[in-house]
This record gives C-alpha cells, sequence and structure tokens, in this order.
C-alpha cells in the first residue's frame, strides 16, 4: 500500500482540484459573480455575459415571442415583501424565454440596493427610496422603476382576539409602552413584539406610517430576518404581534391581520386613501440595466402581469387614488 | 541524511506551503486589526466605551459617524451563553469521558467514543435548526418562557450539545495519558475504583482536561449560525435565564451584510470581530501554557 505509484496518484489528484478550483475562481471578472447567482443557473452556454441577448428582444415584451429570444442569467435580490412577486413573475417569464435563468433572493431592501449598487446582482429590490439606505453617490447611479405599491399590515395571532388597534396603542405597543395585551382590550397576555433588522424596507415603511416615525423598542423585541419567519413565530406564539406586507398575507389565515383606527388594511383601503401604511416597490438597475433586466421589468410593468399582481396582494400603481398619493406626500 | 535531488522538489513544496499558511494566518490577524481599529481611530470611540457601554446605537451611513458603540450587551451575552454552556457540558463530558476510559474502555474506545466523534461532524447550522423547532417550543411551553422560548437557556443548551464531543474526546485522551502504574499503586494501597478515579487519574489528567475545556469554549464563543437561531437577538441585557439576548457572533452575522461599507456600524461590527479573534488567541496561548506547564512538572509529553 505504500507504494510510490499510490502516492503519485494521488498528489496528482489533489493537484488536478487545486487547479479546477483555482481557475474556477479565477473567471470572476464579471458581474454576475456572486455564489447564489451562478449557482443553479442552468444555461451555461453564455454563462459570463448577462446581456447576450439579441438587441430586438428587449423592446417588446408584453406581446407574444415573435423570434426574440433572451437568454444569459439575471439576478434580483433584496425586499422580502416584494420577494413572492418577483419569483411568480420570474417564473412566468421563465416560461416564455426558457433560455433565460433568473434568480431571486431575498435579503432585506437594504442588501439588495448595496448589491445592485456594487454591481453583484442585476436588479435590486427595495421597498424604500435608494436616497434612504445608500449615500448621495451611489444612490445616484440607480436607476428607478416602481412596479407596484405594497400595503403593510400589523399581524397578530389567530387565538388573541384582537381585530383592531389606535394609532396611539400601536405606537405605545411597537415603543414597548404597553407590555399587556389588557391594557388594549385583549386578553390577559404579554405582548411579544416580533420586529425586523433596521435594514428591512418593511420596518422602514411600518415605522413611516404606521407609526408616525416613532423608533420601535428594540430592546424589547425578537429580531428575525425575514418576513416568513416573523410570521412563523407570530403563528406559534399567542401574545406576539409584528408586521408583514400583504403579499404574506393572501392565501394565508394562519395569522390575524389587525385593522388600524378602524380601517382593514386591504387593497381597497389603500386606492382610496384610508388605509395610510403603504409604499412603493422599486426594482432598482445599475445605470440602465442589462437588456435582460429592462425586459424583465417591462414584463412586470405591463398589462399581461399586472393581472396577477393584484391576485398576489400587491396593488397597481395606477389605482391610487389622488387622496391616496396626496397623503404620502409631506 | 544526504539531500539528494528527488526530495528537494517535495521539501520545496511542503516548506512554501507551511510558510504560506502561516503568513495567512498573520494578514487575517492583521487585517481584522486594522478594519477594527476603524472605530477607534476614524471614529473617535474609546476603548472602554466599547466595552462597558450598553448604548449601541451606531450611525448606519458611509462615513458618518456620531452615534454610539457600547458592545456591552453583546459580550455580556457572549459570555454568559458561553459560560452556561461550560456549565452544562463539562459535567457531562467528565462523567463521558471517565466511562470511556476506566469503567468500560473496550466498549468505549469501539463504540461510543467513535459514536461522539460523530457529533462533531453535525453542522451547527443542524443543531440551530432543531434548537428551533424543538428546543425553543420546549423551553417556552415547559418553562413559561415570556418572548416564545428564545433564549440564554435555549443558546446555552445547544452550545453546550456542540462542545460536549470535544471536550469528552480531549479528556478522554487526557485520562488515557495517566500513567497505569499510578492505578496500580493505588489500587495496591486498598482504593476502591472510585477512589482512584477520582483522587489519582483525575487530578493527574487535569492539565489536559483543562485543555479540552477551553478548546470547547473557544468554539463556544465562535459558534455563529447555531446560536443566531435560538437566542431571540433583542438589544437588551437578559433579565434572567429565560430572556432573549444578543451576542457578538450573532450581531456579526445579522447585521453585516445590512451595514453601509464605511459606516459607523459597520466599523463596529468589525470591532466585534477583532476581539473574538483576541479571545480565541488568548484562549490558545493558555492552552499552549498549560501544556507547557505540564510538561514541565511531570515529564511527561
Amino acid at each position: 500500500m505504500k507504494n510510490k505509484t499510490f502516492s503519485k496518484i494521488v498528489s496528482l489528484m489533489l493537484a488536478g482540484v487545486l487547479a479546477v478550483g483555482v481557475s474556477a475562481c479565477g473567471s470572476t471578472a464579471s458581474t454576475d459573480s456572486s455564489a447564489d447567482a451562478s449557482a443553479d443557473s442552468t444555461t451555461t452556454t453564455d454563462a459570463s455575459a448577462t446581456d447576450s441577448t439579441d438587441a430586438s428582444a428587449s423592446s417588446d415584451s408584453a406581446s407574444t415571442d415573435a423570434g426574440a429570444d433572451l437568454s444569459g442569467n439575471l439576478t434580483a435580490a433584496g425586499s422580502s415583501a416584494l420577494l413572492p412577486l418577483v419569483k411568480d413573475a420570474s417564473e412566468e417569464f421563465m416560461k416564455k424565454y426558457p433560455n433565460l435563468a433568473i434568480t431571486v433572493n431575498g435579503g432585506g431592501s437594504g442588501e439588495g440596493l448595496k448589491q445592485v449598487a456594487a454591481g453583484s446582482v442585476d436588479i435590486g429590490n427595495s421597498d424604500v427610496f435608494a436616497e434612504e439606505k445608500l449615500d448621495a453617490d451611489a444612490a445616484k447611479t440607480l436607476v428607478d422603476h416602481e412596479v407596484c405599491t405594497i400595503t403593510m399590515a400589523p399581524v397578530v395571532n389567530k387565538d388573541l382576539g384582537v381585530t383592531n388597534l389606535t394609532t396611539d396603542q400601536l405606537v405605545s405597543i411597537f415603543t414597548g409602552k404597553t407590555t399587556n395585551w389588557k391594557d388594549v382590550g385583549g386578553p390577559d397576555e404579554q405582548i411579544m413584539l416580533v420586529t425586523r433588522p433596521s435594514s428591512s424596507g418593511t420596518r422602514a415603511l411600518f415605522k413611516q406610517w404606521a407609526l408616525n416615525g416613532e423608533e420601535e423598542a428594540s430592546n424589547q423585541a425578537l429580531e428575525t430576518d425575514d418576513s416568513g419567519t416573523l410570521l412563523q413565530n407570530v403563528e406559534q406564539n399567542k401574545g406576539a404581534i409584528g408586521y408583514v406586507a400583504l403579499s404574506y398575507l393572501v392565501n394565508n389565515d394562519a395569522v390575524a391581520a389587525v385593522s388600524i383606527d378602524g380601517v382593514e388594511p386591504t387593497l381597497e383601503n389603500t386606492y382610496n386613501g384610508t388605509y395610510k401604511v403603504w409604499g412603493y416597490e422599486h426594482m432598482y438597475t445599475n445605470g440602465e440595466g442589462s437588456d435582460n433586466a429592462k425586459a424583465f421589468i417591462d414584463y412586470m410593468m405591463g398589462d399581461e402581469y399586472s393581472a396577477k399582481l393584484e391576485g398576489m396582494g400587491y396593488g397597481v400603481s395606477s389605482k391610487m387614488s389622488q387622496e391616496a398619493v396626496d397623503a404620502h406626500k409631506q | 541524511m544526504k539531500k539528494n535531488s528527488k526530495g528537494r522538489g517535495g521539501m520545496v513544496v511542503v516548506t512554501i506551503c507551511g510558510l504560506f499558511l502561516i503568513a495567512l494566518t498573520v494578514t487575517i490577524g492583521v487585517f481584522l486589526f486594522i478594519k477594527g481599529n476603524v472605530t477607534f481611530t476614524t471614529f473617535h470611540h474609546s476603548i472602554g466605551e466599547f466595552l462597558f457601554s450598553s448604548d449601541w446605537n451606531p450611525t448606519d451611513m458611509a462615513g458618518q459617524g456620531g452615534g454610539t458603540v457600547g458592545a456591552a450587551v453583546y459580550i455580556f451575552g457572549s459570555l454568559v451563553t458561553c459560560g452556561l454552556a461550560l456549565l452544562i457540558a463539562v459535567p457531562f463530558s467528565l462523567a463521558a469521558a471517565i466511562f470511556i476510559t476506566e469503567i468500560a474502555p473496550d466498549a468505549g474506545t469501539r463504540i461510543f467514543q467513535p459514536a461522539i466523534e460523530i457529533f462533531v461532524g453535525i453542522p451547527s447550522v443542524v443543531y440551530g435548526w432543531l434548537g428551533l423547532t424543538i428546543l425553543v417550543p420546549f423551553i417556552r411551553d415547559v418553562f413559561h418562557a415570556p418572548m416564545g422560548g428564545y433564549s440564554v437557556l435555549a443558546a446555552g443548551i445547544v452550545l453546550a450539545i456542540m462542545i460536549f464531543p470535544t471536550i469528552t474526546t480531549v479528556s478522554a485522551d487526557a485520562i488515557r495519558g495517566v500513567p497505569d502504574s499510578y492505578r496500580k499503586a493505588s489500587f495496591g494501597l486498598g482504593s476502591t475504583r472510585w477512589q482512584v478515579i477520582w483522587h489519582i487519574v483525575l487530578p493527574a489528567a487535569f492539565p489536559g482536561i483543562m485543555t479540552g475545556v477551553i478548546l470547547g469554549l473557544t468554539r463556544a464563543f465562535g459558534e455563529a449560525l447555531a446560536v443566531a437561531m435560538v437566542i431571540g437577538k433583542t438589544r437588551a441585557f437578559p433579565a434572567n435565564i429565560l430572556s432573549p439576548t444578543n451576542n457578538l457572533t450573532a450581531a456579526i452575522a445579522a447585521d453585516m451584510g445590512n451595514t453601509a461599507n464605511g459606516g459607523e456600524h459597520n466599523a463596529a461590527l468589525w470591532t466585534m470581530g477583532l476581539l473574538l479573534f483576541i479571545i480565541s488567541i488568548v484562549c490558545i496561548i493558555i492552552i499552549h501554557l498549560i501544556s507547557a506547564h505540564n510538561k514541565k512538572k511531570t515529564g511527561m509529553a
């Protein structure tokens, strides 16, 4: 067993592994070098070029294929509130253009903005404007596309029995002044705050429009990395309260949404301006973006897809009434 | 030994690899040191504020300072969870080590020790997941923990399970290293088996056991993902063992990706990373001191 040929073969194998590893790491000059993007893309033929499409493909996306074909990679990351929509749209889009591989990740609005500004993803999803999270120079390089609106709703456990809270009650709960549900008309149960990290767009929107800018009590809240985990926590703990985008509540009655000042968090109330906790969903590209990115965003904002938007809990920007838009101008 | 040309090539490769690894470790240390110092040099905070103040409110815009970076909550969280993990793990580990080596040596070396070593191979995210799905609801229901069961206790138990195999295997090796002549002499004087173990073997193996304990402590200190999943990440000192809190590694894991590069928050997280690095180095130095002291005292390697 200790003969030279065996050790020679082993050292050759190890050298081969090293060589493959080094060469794989070396070919990351192009923008789609982030690990999550290229890991599971099936189209490896044009893996290194994100805009290897035909020039004619980028202009029309709402109509049928007509011979234009998109291929390559497209990566999007960021807001967990927008994630269900982008995932669904990417699946539909990939059905139209089977040679295109779209990878969508979460990570929060702050993450998405950072990554698109750094060039590691093509599209950065965010619930807030880039200027709020990035510095002015980085934000200037990004181009904003407001694809839809999103409504945030406070959620509580189904067994709690609280269906309405006034704004003052909401503020005092989230700033930690009220600690028991019996002080706001609920059962005798300790309030358990479940919240998101400070980089989250969901949290920023909720703070601005539901809490009137008051800062949440981070020293009394459980912090969860994304909306899905937050929902799970609220579902499993009777005294829990958190906040999520409507898109997570659409076919999900595991938790109960709470009305604010008597107004239910629904799309109709968002459109007519009575429910104020909403914001635009932004999809940012670095500069004009690759052809794939432009085609995808046009598809999402086009008529073909907007029919599905509302079904998933997002609002169509054109349906927002003037009262709603004015209420948000400050 | 004659240096012939055939051996030369291998020697060169080995020397290069060895030097490369040493250079890599030193580079990591220097990099952490430079990045970690930004909080003190660029943003003008004091080390005392970082270590002892609990006012954590750093600014998150690139290039802007003006916030506070009191990391005492995180440091305390790390210390408390690791201390609790040691408190839980050490008795069990010692007992297991004694069982493997003294009580059932045959079955011990053939069956139990390999079985314990399997624990080391389980990824830490699996421990975190088990803690999240089984341990946290258990604590919530049985102990009526206020914040859903995310607590210091949950983190301590998860860490204890993770460091238990390390401490056990190193302690078992230390106990086996005690010369048999000690035991025979003691039996010859009429001791029972337990007296031999408790009064002779364990004190003789004490340096090796301490090494195992400190190795386990180092692993517990550096554990990020498993702890982050069960500790609740609440930025406050824990009121009791059933309250959630935060610790250094969970803070770095959760916040690092979200902070702006060049901002104060980012710099403070790098300082936390530097602190963890320093703690690990201190622990390893302690291990070396113990084994050097041991060599001098007993003359055994």
